[in-house]
């Protein structure tokens, strides 16, 4: 009738507490949940720093200052995407086309910062650009009742297409790009990249779990039915993760284009939707939604980074990059249902 | 019926969970040919010694199943239906996609060489479902059955594998009552052929009709077993909750002593299929009943009302004032609140908390300026919430899914009652809910009716009905077919009810 997890603390919640034993009993409920709770917690860190240490003992300079700098740089953009990804997985959809959008946003960056003393405006224009586009998604997907992926599947082609179409399908350089410094400056050491990947996560964190709308996004996610029952705006829920994602993949849009100087419609940012969408799973979020979180996201988004740089350190082929990266993310789920097993689903 | 030796015992058997004994000394004897009922509240242990029984679980060391007077060990679901012992869940585990042969012989297919023998399997099928009297046939998808039809698949597909023990878990929960009457007729024969049937079951009147004995357990031990003609309710819920409930429904709010003014009216309710022209008033302090049999258009009804479905036609007026209800917000925002029939897929969110459940409705009522959550103000609704229903879970940090029945019905309530409601609309409000939290519920109804709350109770158990309600209306497929219990109405009486439902008399809806 119901899985072994849920039959333990039926039992624990109903035993009376004159029978003699039951505080006992409660008492090693409590704590099985709060280490169960700090197990979700912690999620596929310790994955990361095996990992870590793993590419220290092969490399011998993993672990220093400059590297780790580089690999923060390297995983900021995913982090970005991955973020505004962890909304709309929560909401048991998918956003495909986020590699698509930060294409056209770098593009609309790049032919921003040509305009003569107004070249910071590349910056807005480009977020604004993510945020309508992800507009259009979420409204098809909350007000036509289209199913997400089929929705993004689309925009997935159709912004791509409009990303060259932006750029007369040519690359766009502007080696004066007055916003460079997002893309390769720093404050005290730390790249800007970081600073904003950090700044999105934390965020994510306070609208995710110190808002009300972040409620409602775990309760769509949990369950869409009953959320609507009990008076939840579920059409605003789903409008506001889309245009989280669209908003993110117009940041990453922006903060590309600054590390580049330059944008290109075709081939910028193929495929960094599935990175995004392999960092949100790494990070043990539901795939049906209702269960996750940031931190967790996080974590996923630098083990990927920590991966691609440390191949590279060691000295893989660029192929095997690819076919260990890809057995590595089935692993690291695998075990992490096995470490959770009926607590969790992924 | 001693004389011939049990066809399952199960002795002594216990089960710990890392950090919680679920079973405790169990025993268990059942002979052929006989229906056992087992009984006992949410969490009792009934679950937990099935799941032993049908291999889904292992128990302690020290315990053993003998089965036919020889010690077997059930290591997994493939032994247990070897030895003959078959589990028909609440959850139908049926492929909907499949047909009725299919699914009957699921895992067993007949086959002629590498190819599957369809013909062989439906006439094989056939064969059990004559002798069940189905009006289906082996070739039937199982989508375009009922869900009593698909119940009678599953005893068919126990009968096909030649099963010798059945266990059904409250085979009748989503049948009709004459639905019931024939799945009572089916285990019947299935008794007179031989099987042993262990019955679990909430309903005390379908342990009467049923059971030749009664074994109850609570919080995972034996108490006890009855023979059928020991039975009686008294008996057996003191068996179950350990205490006397001898005020089990409570009434003591005076309704038509005082009977308040009109709080809420609904006029000429109708969604063109399945509800038509219901009209009714409720008054303040009032429970009213809406009875009448499965798929008579009450939940429907309610939902029109509480603006879940789009409506053809009707009014709502809530104290005076004719609302526009469109959607389910409008109606929480005016003071009209519904709960679920369907707690666990239309009301609780299970992967959350109980404080994020309790307070779901008031979030923005309570969070400061930009949707900014209230935690404390979050924190101590949920404790107060605890408390007041006497919920019981260890913090309100707790995810709901862990909860027993009783209490996520508790959590799902204290979520409605938050929202501070003048009408409250109670679909099923015991469904699932073992005896002492029903008991509990009842005395919430009564205390929010005294508080001049209107409170709707809609349900298909009459006693409930008899029990709680000042008034009651019948439906019957989609109307308001009578009232009883009103001034110058029959009295509220299970029969006078039974009687309106089902078409035998008819009263003039008010």
């Amino acid at each position: 009738m119901t899985a072994p997890g849920k039959d333990t603390g039926v039992s624990v919640q109903n035993s009376p507490a004159k029978s003699p034993g039951a505080d006992l009993d409660r008492n090693a409920a409590q704590r099985s949940i709060a280490w169960k709770t700090t197990l979700q917690a912690v999620g596929m860190l310790p994955v990361l720093i095996i990992l870590g240490i793993a590419f220290q003992m092969m490399s011998g300079r993993f672990f220093s200052f400059q590297n780790l700098s580089i690999v923060a740089q390297q995983a900021s953009i995913n982090t970005v995407l991955a973020a505004g990804m962890t909304f709309v997985i929560l909401t048991g959809g998918i956003d495909l086309s986020v590699g698509s959008i930060l294409a056209a946003a770098a593009m609309v960056a790049i032919l921003g910062s040509k305009i003569p003393d107004w070249g910071l405006l590349g910056v807005p224009f480009a977020l604004l650009m993510g945020l309508a586009l992800g507009l259009i998604n979420g409204a098809l997907i909350a007000f036509a009742r289209l199913p997400p992926f089929i929705v993004t599947l689309g925009s997935l082609t159709a912004v791509r297409g409009l990303a060259r179409l932006i750029g007369a399908d040519t690359t766009q350089f502007n080696p004066q790009l007055p916003f460079a410094f997002i893309g390769n400056g720093t404050v005290f050491g730390v790249p800007w990249l970081v600073i904003i990947a950090l700044i999105v996560v934390v965020g994510s964190w306070f609208i995710l779990r110190r808002t009300v709308l972040g409620v409602h996004i775990y309760a769509v996610g949990g369950n869409p039915d009953a959320a609507r029952l009990t008076g939840i705006k579920v059409w605003a829920v789903l409008l506001f993760v889309y245009a989280m994602s669209g908003l993110a993949g117009g940041l990453g849009g922006v903060m590309s284009a600054a590390r580049l100087y330059a944008a290109n419609g075709l081939q910028l940012g193929q495929s960094y939707e599935l990175d995004a969408i392999a960092a949100v799973i790494l990070g043990g979020t539901s795939f049906v939604g209702g269960i996750g979180s940031i931190w967790g996201t996080l974590i996923g988004a630098l083990i990927i980074a920590v991966l691609t740089n440390g191949l590279i350190l060691v000295g893989v082929s660029d192929i095997w990059q690819f076919i260990i990266k890809g057995f590595v993310i089935i692993g690291a789920v695998a075990l992490d249902r096995y470490r959770l097993k009926g607590s969790a689903r992924t | 019926m001693s004389e011939t030796p049990p066809i399952l015992a199960m002795r002594h058997i216990s089960k710990t969970f890392p950090g919680v004994r679920a079973l405790t000394d169990v025993s268990l004897a059942v002979y052929p040919g006989e229906i056992h009922a087992l009984m006992g509240e949410n969490g009792a242990g009934k679950s937990t010694l099935m799941k032993i029984l049908s291999g889904a679980y292992q128990a302690d060391a020290g315990g053993e199943i003998i089965i036919d007077g020889q010690p077997v060990v059930i290591d997994g679901p493939l032994t247990a239906r070897h030895h003959g012992i078959a589990i028909i869940y609440q959850e139908l585990s049926l492929a909907p996609n499949l047909s009725v042969a299919e699914n009957m012989l699921l895992g067993r297919e007949h086959k002629s060489g590498p190819m599957i023998d369809r013909a062989s399997m439906e006439e094989a099928c056939k064969a059990v479902l004559d002798r069940l009297g189905v009006r289906f046939t082996a070739t039937t998808k199982v989508s375009e059955l009922s869900m009593a039809e698909s119940q009678l698949v599953e005893i068919a597909r126990a009968l096909i594998a030649n099963s010798r023990i059945l266990v059904m878990d409250e085979p009748t929960t989503s049948l009709s009552s004459r639905e019931t009457e024939a799945m009572f007729a089916l285990v019947r024969q299935l008794r007179a052929e031989g099987l042993a049937i262990i019955y679990i079951s909430h309903r005390m009147a379908e342990i009467y009709e049923l059971a030749d004995r009664v074994t109850v357990l609570r919080d995972g031990s034996y108490v006890g077993t009855l023979d059928r003609a020991d039975l009686s309710a008294e008996r057996l819920v003191r068996m179950m909750v350990g205490r006397d409930l001898s005020s089990f429904y409570k009434k003591e709010h005076d309704a038509h002593g005082s009977r308040g003014p009109v709080i809420l009216s609904v006029r000429a309710m109708s969604d063109g299929r399945r509800v038509r022209d219901c009209s009714f008033e409720l008054h303040d302090g009032e429970v009213l009943g809406i009875a009448g049999l499965v798929g008579a258009g009450r939940t429907e009804l309610a939902r029109l009302i509480y603006g879940a479905d789009p409506r053809l036609s009707g009014e709502v007026v809530l104290g005076g004032k004719s609302l526009s209800i469109q959607k389910p917000q409008d109606a929480i925002d005016s003071g009209l609140v519904y709960l679920t029939e369907d707690r666990k897929h239309l009301g609780l969110f299970l992967d959350l908390t109980v404080r994020e459940n309790v307070n779901l409705s008031v979030l923005g009522r309570d969070a400061r300026m930009g949707g900014i959550m209230n935690l404390r103000a979050a924190r101590d609704r949920a404790v107060a919430a605890i408390k007041a229903l006497a919920i019981r879970v260890a913090s309100e940090k707790v995810q709901v899914g862990t909860l027993s029945g009783g209490n996520q019905q508790k959590v799902l309530l204290s979520r409605l009652l938050e929202t501070k409601p003048r009408v409250l609309i109670l679909d099923e409000p015991t469904r699932g809910v073992d005896i002492g939290a029903k008991s509990e519920i009842y005395r919430l109804i009564d205390e929010l009716a005294r508080r001049g709350v209107g409170v709707i109770v809609i349900s298909s158990e009459l006693p409930e009905i008899v029990g709680t309600c000042d008034r009651v209306l019948v439906m019957r497929e989609g109307r308001l077919a009578g009232e009883v219990g009103g001034p110058g109405k029959p009295p509220i009486t299970q029969e006078n009810i039974v009687a309106i439902a089902t078409g035998v008399s008819e009263e003039a809806a008010a």
